[in-house]
């Protein structure tokens, strides 16, 4: 194990560019479930608040990302 | 034309346009834009006389020879057709071998030397584990056969 | 088998079958990337020259070909974008960027970290390396472009020509290696000869190349609906996903 980590004396610029790789991945993916899961929530305030009538729409509009 | 067509026709003379443009242009830096010389460049004097330029190519072998007690190293720098000594004080990279690629920054100084200020390796796109390599090795007769296919397709263009 | 296409050209009939694409090729690009990278890291031999130095090539590699592609693919539906005048097309351009930024600094990263124990250097002003790091600028070009328009269909006409214009950059990357001298060497695996590579390090690498791909298009895809919400928020079709008002 201790050898298969030490990659041959290329420990520091083998794992730099693996766990690179690693974070964006993981990265970029709770970014998009968060996106998805705020796009969802903004959609259903949006309609919401249609179905209530027009005032409060407008100001959840301007509120809410583009 | 609809509007649909007339669109798409826009777009597509946009990209040749461009297209065109950009090949004028690299046309134009197709000098500027090299990396490093070749010794054959260096003699027909197509690198710079004064300024620091890279000069590429094979370290012939055999060539390499390390001053006791410093960092300093001479050897040789070969495209098969011309050959350039270059003298170097530093470290050598780990890939840095006889017969192999290798790209050095610096100026050619009075004495006829090239004075490197900085060395690269530049290595093959071949990957093989060591065996198959010794296999070969063993074929051709000698180790570290020389072997820098870029450089030759560079030169025949 | 007759599909009707164009039925999934809306937002409506997309939104859907991209959440359901996403989910598949999210669990083949885990899969593929777990065989890769045992291949890559464990099954595989040292390289002969490099050392293990070398099995950064097992996301060097498919990092920047996805890099080119994805742009390709941006540009792609960016021109279908112009000239259909069609917002899905569009939103599949937005929804492209950000992943190819992401690859491109991937390989711009990793091939730094390839570069030191190899060549001697992080980084060389050379074409290849050059013309890449243009492309993620490129990438970065086109987001900051939409972000800074407010009005997202002129937003997405701006992107959309810049898109365009740099699609020049992807065969000058290609062909960096062959038209100019470069510290970077050429190309393991082309189409025209055979790999340069023992089978099993290619193996890896077909493997991780093709979980790259299948990232990066769960990625998109997941994107892609999170933008059609944002953008389609107020119509009748979202409502009645969510289960608000009456079905249009």
């Amino acid at each position: 194990m201790t050898r298969f980590l030490e990659m041959g004396g290329y420990a520091w610029y083998v794992w730099m560019a693996y766990g690179a790789v690693a974070a964006v991945v993981v990265a970029e993916t709770i970014a998009l479930k968060r996106r998805g899961r705020r796009a969802l929530a903004t959609a259903r305030m949006v309609q919401q608040a249609a179905e209530a009538g027009g005032d409060s729409l407008q100001m959840i509009e301007s509120k809410g990302t583009r | 034309m609809k509007p649909r067509a007339r669109r798409f026709a826009w777009i597509g003379a946009g990209l040749v346009a461009v297209v065109a443009a950009s090949a004028l242009i690299l046309n134009a830096f197709r000098s500027n834009l090299v990396f490093f010389f070749t010794p054959s460049q260096v003699y027909a004097h197509e690198a710079p006389q004064s300024r620091t330029f890279r000069i590429g190519g094979l370290v012939q072998q055999g060539s390499l020879e390390r001053v006791p007690g410093t960092l300093t190293v001479h050897f040789k720098v070969t495209d098969t057709a011309a050959t350039v000594p270059v003298t170097y004080t530093g470290l050598l990279p780990d890939l840095f071998k006889e017969g192999k690629g290798v790209v050095a920054q610096g100026t050619m100084g009075p004495d006829g030397a090239f004075h490197a200020t900085q060395v690269l390796a530049k290595h093959d796109a071949n990957y093989m584990p060591p065996e198959a390599q010794a296999a070969i090795d063993a074929a051709h007769g000698h180790a570290g056969a020389m072997s820098m296919p870029s450089l030759h397709e560079a030169r025949a263009q | 088998m007759i599909i009707n296409w164009f039925r999934y050209a809306s937002p409506v009939s997309f939104y859907p079958l991209a959440g359901r694409l996403a989910r598949v090729f999210g669990v083949l690009a885990a899969a593929l990337a777990l065989i890769g990278l045992w291949i890559g890291l464990v099954a595989a031999p040292t390289d002969a020259t490099q050392g293990d130095a070398y099995r950064i090539i097992f996301i060097h590699v498919p990092t920047a070909w996805m890099a080119m592609i994805v742009y390709v693919a941006m540009a792609f539906w960016s021109a279908l974008a112009l000239g259909l005048n069609a917002r899905l097309s569009a939103m599949m351009a937005q929804a492209l960027a950000p992943t190819g930024a992401l690859m491109a600094a991937l390989a711009l990263w990793s091939g730094a970290f390839w570069g030191r124990p190899t060549w001697g250097t992080y980084w060389a002003w050379d074409a290849r390396m050059t013309s890449t790091l243009i492309l993620l600028f490129l990438y970065l070009g086109v987001i900051a472009l939409r972000q800074s328009i407010d009005d997202p269909r002129r937003a997405d006409r701006a992107s959309a020509v810049l898109s365009l214009v740099g699609v020049v950059n992807v065969p000058i990357i290609y062909f960096s290696v062959q038209w100019w001298n470069t510290l970077h060497q050429g190309s393991s695996i082309s189409l025209t000869a055979a790999p340069k590579m023992a089978m099993i390090m290619l193996t890896g690498l077909l493997f991780m190349t093709a979980a790259a791909w299948c990232y990066c298009i769960a990625a998109s895809l997941t994107r892609v609906r999170a933008i059609i919400l944002e953008r389609e928020r107020s119509s009748g079709w979202v409502a009645s996903l969510i289960g608000i008002g009456t079905p249009p």
